[in-house]
């Protein structure tokens, strides 16, 4: 898959801000007033510019209301209900704390659950597709949940917990590449099945059908390098959670948190490049491609 | 109506004949013709006279080549477009209800005053059915012709998807696959036409009928024995030729 | 469910307009959708008899040719070098002028100072007309170089070749044979037959080193080493012989086969056909056991009697054709390694075609009278049909080869019956009823007669009275004897060299031959350049007219712009390459469904303005004022003959004259009523057997497609070949030069031969083949300039077997560098596994110079495209005995641009395929970045 600028941010960004809304949202930290403040709008700076940022990549922006019309059946349309709801509902929940000093304890636990369910909406859209089999696995939700959650903790300074988040993190990564890395084969697809000429001997792309690129090939053909990709892999790894970790074990100071931070999203931000860069949707079996 | 119909009315389909096709590109291009000038926006071509030119095509034709276990290789010309499968993921994921399937029919649409241009439908999409044309931002696939096969404009010969009015080897066919009796159907039962990539359960309508096996005339010597009575010599040098000539002459 | 509500109904167009679509060679009917006058839609006609309502790909992309950016605008003059590509532009008025100034002076003095040739023209009758008139010999089209082996094999043999010549009994065959078919050419008609008789289960064999197109849903593939396929076909013929497998009846009554040949060794008649006082071949008939002509009545003529008398002995053709064919050498075993295809698989194929010639023989309930005067009550059916093209003709042994192939359907009994190959009007027509070339030139009048034709001995080769050659191409003339299409791919080089003479204008049209329309593109740019001792240009003046800004508009002096072919008038007319089928006659026109949105005006309205100011005689009514208005004022009130002129249909003053009848004023509103073309059936009985089929000639003659009756016998056996030898062996008045009376004697057998050309273009060293083929998607260059087209095919790679990517460690995108005697490019290759292992090959004309076309210049075309042109010459590699050989067929003067022999070697991957060239300036600009089209509202 091409990994559009704007879908690494938006995934990335957004994941960290819901992952904060919930930790606020189930008063971890308990702050009020200015503090309260601060943490939400860095939590709404980060979710909404990630969701703003998911609008460049839509064709016809204007329009993108209308994706909340289908939530019976679409895990997109079911992100935007999400996305709103644990927007509404957290913004309640936060002007109680800034304004009025009150934690509504209820509101702010079905402000956390619907900021999770966004992050998992969100999951559900990679994970839902059969086309794109390193994605349609179980792991992608845990995968995100996990990174959301992490990161959250370390946004609401959650130190403890976040070092064993990030942990989970890096094992469930682990975990998600494994598997992933079998997952086309074992999916099934081949070129063979792709054009039903797999029983009669060896199938191999010949001339493609145009000698020119064509929007499949931009969107969904991403050759990435075996060794490329393995460095990328380390790269990501000891950005978003090893270095962190290390960092957090050290004597707590902001100017560390900060730096722990700044490694775990330029982790998180190398690890979701690989998420698509690395996906490989059957249609490239028919550019003699994967 | 981002959810799929239970049961459609018709299931409109192609049926591709890879036995027949000889991967001309007329189906490619007339498609680009009639759809460029019908249904919905334009499809739009970028770069058109200079490097890395692209364009949205709703129909492509591949080439593939198969190398059996013995004899030499094949090259199987392989035309392309939506597959109106049954149950079609690219429905199902549209947010905003642009993607729908006709419960008339069964052909799978785009409603472009809907569509906000996520490629989420194309993602979906084992086939490369579809292509975000990179003009009008919305998401363009074939519509099977709906525009023509119903057109009380254009004679009633003519209401057939534009590929298939147009293809000269006759390799393409239009019709209704629910109808076990459709001519399409029933050339689907003689050809054993078969579904693409049936492990992504997309249930396509079109079919492909497999080409027909090659290079079946015996060419070693111990099967040339159903052959070698028709040239059995008459002689074996011109004088004796000759000779038989004359009495073969005699007979006629 | 709330669907949204759909408009099932759309208006489809304001208004259908039928004519016929020029986007290749085809001809196929169309109707152009018009929205607010602009063209919105292009489909096939259903009711047209070449495409029956398909359309292929070229077809349907028509709107963006009509609209490409690299049409031409208005006349240029050129104001800078030549080849910069440096133009003003002037009016049409100051553009005629400059064309009279520099021709009138010319006709007036030496009209042979003019060289007219037309590429891919598809109105010769008009323009050799218009030649004619100006008193030019050096006249001729683009076939020297495209198919003429094909044509002229198949006219000497059988009065009628393959394509627009003949098809397929697409109904009835049940084996169908194609070899090295060049996927454009008829392409429509070929693809729906061969849908037509997949649908019934019948077999297709396709011959061809490459397995693509027609060759790749062939049932069987014989992946053939290129210019092998007449040894392989006379193996064939060996095999069917040797069994006595042959239509004897076919043979004795309607080919030469029984023909009398003349046994005189060491005589001027020795080989020569035994005639009787009337000029009419003798046959034994078998009744009488005495010569009788072939033609009386009754006759039954022998094919196996050996006549002696006065001590002279007369043995039939048979004979000769038993003798030569049922030796040895052309046993399978001895070719297979040659031909690279297994001896069994030969015999197999051979067996086939005789199982189904003769087993699966059939008969139509149909009676019918042959031109002896016996009625047979049914017509026999031979289902086997042949199809060929480019792939066998391309080569120095073509001719021969054509030949061979048509040998071989005759023998089986398979032309002209049903389920075999079937003529279509005006043919069949024997060379014999072909006009003969003509070269006398007299200043200020007309030329004595049609420039191209068949000769039939050296008397009628075009050659001045001190024996050089009297025309630029040196067409007929010893070099190249029966070239009955011309050979305009010598035109530069020997206008250059002054071999036989200078010339001062060079008139072409739709020709690019500073680049894929010429061998040896470098070279050819050079000579267009180069300049004399005085500053002068070699090659004074040039004139250059097409649609379109393509590589040769740079190298003209003065460019007459043409209009698209929706834009203007033409007759695809019987007296030229009409659109017949089998089963009838028919002719089409062009006329402008949408009027120029420039100043151009169509080529041959042009000329007949040109014509005018001129003074030609055709051109001018006797008080001196132009003649014909424009082209289609030409078409209508022009008559060749009598109640003959360019279009067949709707003659006479009611319209309701088909073939010969007065000029109709309102003969194009009619063809345009009936969607743009003209049909007449020929009538049931007179469908098959045609060339001696009387019915059918009586139908012939009142059509006007001939004069009296014609019937004639197959020359399996080609009496003029033999005249050649004959002079060449020392007899008679015109004799060849001393070099070339080997070559004459050993190449021009009157029976089909195979030669070898490997030695000639140094196979031991450049071992590999390389060939080209053309898209179905795209004609020659035009489709580069169609935004459309050129997504399907933008750059080219060179495709190799598998044996030789391994061999030379190379992958898919890696760059070879391709050496050939004559050059080298540097290009990228991809792996084909099904493709002969000695053959390499690319599509044709992808490749484009930097600047035309309007294309940008970094376009995939220039950058990745490459030409294989630039590997061949028009000459073959120096034998080291001074002496300039043309890299053509010794017997037609074909341009042999499939011997091209190659190595190969990987290359460490350049910025761009090389050879490279400097961007010409382009006289048009570039096209707009992106395109969303749609028209009307």
């Amino acid at each position: 898959m091409h990994p559009a600028p704007s879908v690494i941010f938006f995934t990335t960004f957004s994941g960290l801000g819901f992952g904060l809304l919930a930790w606020l949202g189930i008063g971890a930290p308990d702050v009020t007033g200015w503090t309260a403040f601060a943490f939400f709008a860095i939590a709404y700076a980060m979710a909404v510019g990630g969701l703003l940022a998911s609008t460049f990549h839509l064709g016809r922006p204007e329009r993108a209301v209308k994706a909340f019309t289908q939530w019976r059946s679409s895990w997109l349309s079911r992100e935007a209900w999400c996305a709103v709801g644990a927007l509404v509902v957290m913004g309640l929940y936060g002007a109680g704390l800034v304004f009025l000093g009150e934690r509504y304890a209820l509101l702010g636990i079905l402000g956390a659950v619907l900021s999770l369910l966004t992050v998992f909406t969100t999951s559900m859209i990679y994970t839902q597709l059969k086309t794109i089999p390193r994605w349609n696995m179980p792991l992608t939700p845990v995968k995100f949940l996990s990174i959301s959650v992490a990161g959250g903790a370390l946004l609401a300074g959650q130190v403890q917990i976040a070092v064993l988040l990030l942990l989970i993190v890096g094992g469930v990564q682990l975990l998600a590449w494994m598997q992933g890395d079998k997952a086309f084969a074992s999916a099934g697809t081949t070129l063979g099945t792709a054009t039903g000429l797999g029983a009669r001997g060896a199938v191999r792309a010949f001339e493609p059908p145009h000698t020119g690129t064509n929007y499949l090939l931009k969107e969904f053909v991403h050759e990435i390098g075996r060794k490329h990709a393995q460095k990328l892999r380390i790269i990501s790894l000891g950005l978003m959670v090893v270095l962190p970790v290390i960092l957090l074990l050290l004597p707590f100071s902001h100017f560390i948190a900060v730096l722990a931070l700044a490694s775990h999203i330029a982790g998180v931000l190398t690890a979701r490049w690989l998420f698509f860069a690395e996906a490989e949707h059957v249609v490239g079996l028919y550019y003699g491609k994967r | 109506m981002t959810t799929l119909p239970d049961k459609t009315d018709k299931k409109l389909g192609l049926v591709i004949d890879l036995d027949t096709c000889v991967g001309c590109h007329a189906c490619v291009i007339s498609c680009k013709g009639w759809n460029t000038e019908n249904y919905g926006a334009p499809l739009s071509d970028q770069n058109a006279y200079g490097a890395d030119n692209s364009g949205t095509f709703l129909n492509r034709v591949h080439s593939y080549e198969v190398q059996p276990d013995t004899g030499a290789a094949q090259l199987i010309h392989f035309p392309k477009s939506c597959l109106h499968c049954e149950d079609a993921p690219c429905v199902t994921v549209c947010p905003t209800g642009a993607s729908y399937k006709r419960v008339e029919d069964g052909i799978v649409l785009v409603n472009e005053s809907d569509c906000i241009g996520c490629g989420l439908c194309a993602w979906a999409c084992p086939y490369g059915a579809r292509e975000l044309d990179q003009a009008a931002g919305v998401m363009k696939k074939c519509t099977l012709c709906v525009d023509r096969i119903y057109n009380e404009n254009l004679p009633e010969e003519d209401r057939q998807p534009a590929c298939v009015r147009t293809c000269p080897s006759n390799a393409r066919h239009f019709g209704d696959l629910s109808d076990p009796d459709s001519d399409v159907s029933k050339l689907v039962a003689e050809r054993g036409g078969m579904d693409l990539m049936p492990e992504q359960g997309t249930k396509p309508v079109n079919k492909y009928l497999p080409p027909r096996p090659k290079d079946t005339l015996p060419d070693t010597t111990e099967e040339f024995d159903i052959l070698a009575p028709f040239l059995a010599p008459v002689a074996e040098e011109p004088k004796g030729f000759l000779g038989w000539l004359d009495k073969t002459l005699e007979k006629l | 469910m709330n669907q949204p509500k759909l408009d099932l109904s759309p208006k489809v167009s304001d208004e259908v307009r039928k004519t016929t679509c020029y986007m290749c060679a085809c001809r196929c009917g169309i109707n152009v959708h018009l929205k607010d006058g602009k063209v919105a839609y292009i489909e096939g006609n259903r009711d047209h008899p070449v495409n029956q309502g398909v359309l292929c790909a070229k077809g349907s992309a028509g709107i963006m040719q009509v609209n490409a950016p690299s049409r031409l605008r208005k006349p240029l003059k050129r104001v800078g070098e030549r080849g910069a590509g440096d133009f003003e532009e002037i009016e049409w008025d100051e553009a005629l002028q400059i064309a009279t100034d520099w021709l009138a002076p010319l006709r007036r003095d030496n009209p042979e100072k003019l060289a007219f040739f037309t590429g891919r023209d598809q109105s010769q009758s008009f323009t050799s007309f218009w030649a004619q008139n100006f008193g030019t010999p050096n006249y001729a089209a683009h076939g020297g170089f495209c198919s003429v082996n094909m044509a002229a094999g198949g006219i000497y043999t059988m009065g009628g070749a393959f394509w627009e010549f003949g098809q397929p009994d697409w109904d009835h065959t049940k084996l169908f044979m194609l070899f090295g078919v060049a996927e454009d050419h008829d392409s429509n008609p070929i693809k729906m037959g061969i849908g037509k008789i997949k649908k019934r289960g019948a077999r297709i064999i396709g011959v061809n080193p490459i397995r693509t197109g027609y060759n790749a849903v062939a049932d069987d593939w014989v992946g053939i080493t290129p210019g092998t396929d007449g040894l392989f076909i006379l193996s064939m013929i060996h095999c069917l012989m040797k069994a006595g497998r042959m239509d004897l009846q076919y043979l004795a009554q309607y080919t030469n086969a029984p023909v009398l040949v003349i046994d005189n060794p060491g005589a001027e008649n020795h080989g020569l056909l035994w005639r009787d006082a009337n000029g009419k071949e003798l046959v034994i008939d078998r009744a009488t056991g005495k010569p009788t002509p072939f033609d009386q009545p009754g006759v039954k003529p022998d094919l196996a009697a050996t006549h002696v008398v006065d001590g002279k002995t007369y043995r039939p053709v048979f004979h000769h054709m038993a003798e030569m064919y049922l030796d040895d050498s052309y046993a399978p075993e001895a070719v297979a390694d040659r031909c690279g295809i297994p001896a069994a698989r030969i015999r197999t194929i051979a067996a086939e075609l005789a199982r189904t010639a003769f087993e699966e023989a059939f008969e139509l309930d149909q009676e019918w009278t042959d031109f002896r005067g016996e009625t047979h009550r049914t017509m026999v059916g031979r289902p086997v049909s042949f199809h060929a093209m480019r792939g066998i003709s391309a080569h120095a042994n073509g001719f021969q080869t054509c030949r061979a192939l048509h040998t071989l359907q005759i023998i089986l009994g398979t032309v002209e019956v049903p389920g075999g190959f079937r003529f279509k009007p005006p043919y069949p027509k024997p060379a014999t009823a072909h006009p003969k070339p003509h070269c006398k030139v007299t200043p200020g009048a007309p030329l004595d007669g049609p420039h191209l034709g068949f000769v039939h001995g050296p008397d009628d080769l075009a050659l001045k009275d001190d024996g050089s050659p009297a025309r630029i191409d040196k067409a007929f003339t010893w070099e190249n004897p029966m070239s009955a299409h011309g050979l305009m791919h010598m035109v530069i080089s020997n206008a250059y060299a002054g071999d036989p003479y200078k010339i001062d204008v060079l008139f072409m049209y739709m020709a690019n031959m500073s680049w894929n329309s010429s061998m040896n593109t470098r070279g050819v740019i050079d000579m267009l350049t180069d300049r004399d001792a005085n500053g002068d240009y070699v090659i004074p003046k040039i004139i250059y007219s097409d649609a379109y800004s393509s590589e040769m508009v740079a190298y003209a002096d003065l460019i007459l712009p043409d209009t698209t072919y929706l834009e203007r008038h033409d007759c695809i007319s019987l007296l030229d390459r009409p659109i017949c089928e089998a089963d009838a006659a028919a002719d089409a026109i062009r006329w402008p469904v949408i009027e120029p949105d420039r100043d151009v005006k169509g080529f041959q309205s042009m000329l007949c303005e040109l014509g005018a100011k001129l003074d030609l005689p055709g051109f001018v009514n006797e008080d001196g004022s132009q003649k014909y208005a424009d082209y289609g004022d030409y078409i209508v009130n022009h008559q060749r003959k009598p109640g003959i002129g360019p279009l067949a249909g709707f003659r006479g003053e009611k319209g309701d004259q088909a073939g010969r009848g007065e000029v109709n004023p309102d003969q194009l509103d009619k063809y345009i009523e009936n969607g743009g073309f003209f049909v007449e059936h020929i009538p049931a009985g007179a469908t098959y057997y045609k060339p001696w089929n009387k019915a059918y000639q009586d139908w012939a003659v009142g059509m006007g497609l001939y004069d009296s009756p014609q019937p004639y016998l197959f020359s399996l056996y080609a009496e003029p070949m033999r005249k050649f030898q004959l002079a060449a062996e020392g007899f008679g008045d015109r004799q060849p030069p001393d070099h070339l009376r080997d070559r004459i004697k050993a190449t021009m057998s009157p029976l089909p031969i195979w030669y070898s050309s490997e030695e000639d273009n140094q196979a031991a060293d450049f071992p590999i083949t390389a060939l080209t083929q053309r898209p179905m998607a795209m004609y020659h260059s035009w489709g580069s300039q169609n935004a459309w087209l050129r997504q399907l095919h933008g750059h080219n790679p060179l495709y190799l077997p598998t044996r030789l990517m391994r061999e030379n460690n190379l992958a898919d995108g890696d760059w070879a560098k391709v050496t050939s005697p004559h050059g080298e490019i540097t290009v990228p290759v991809l792996e084909m596994a099904a493709l002969n292992e000695n053959t390499v090959w690319t599509w044709n004309a992808i490749g484009k110079r930097k600047g035309a076309w309007a294309l940008e210049e970094n376009a995939p075309e220039a950058t990745r495209g490459f030409l294989l042109n630039h590997l061949i010459h028009e000459l073959l590699p120096p034998k080291g005995d001074g002496l300039r050989w043309s890299n053509s067929d010794p017997i037609t003067g074909q341009a042999a641009w499939f011997d091209l022999k190659v190595r190969i070697e990987k290359a460490s991957a350049p910025a761009e395929s090389k050879p490279g060239f400097a961007p010409i300036k382009s006289p048009v600009g570039h096209g707009p970045k992106n395109l969303t089209w749609k028209v009307g509202s």
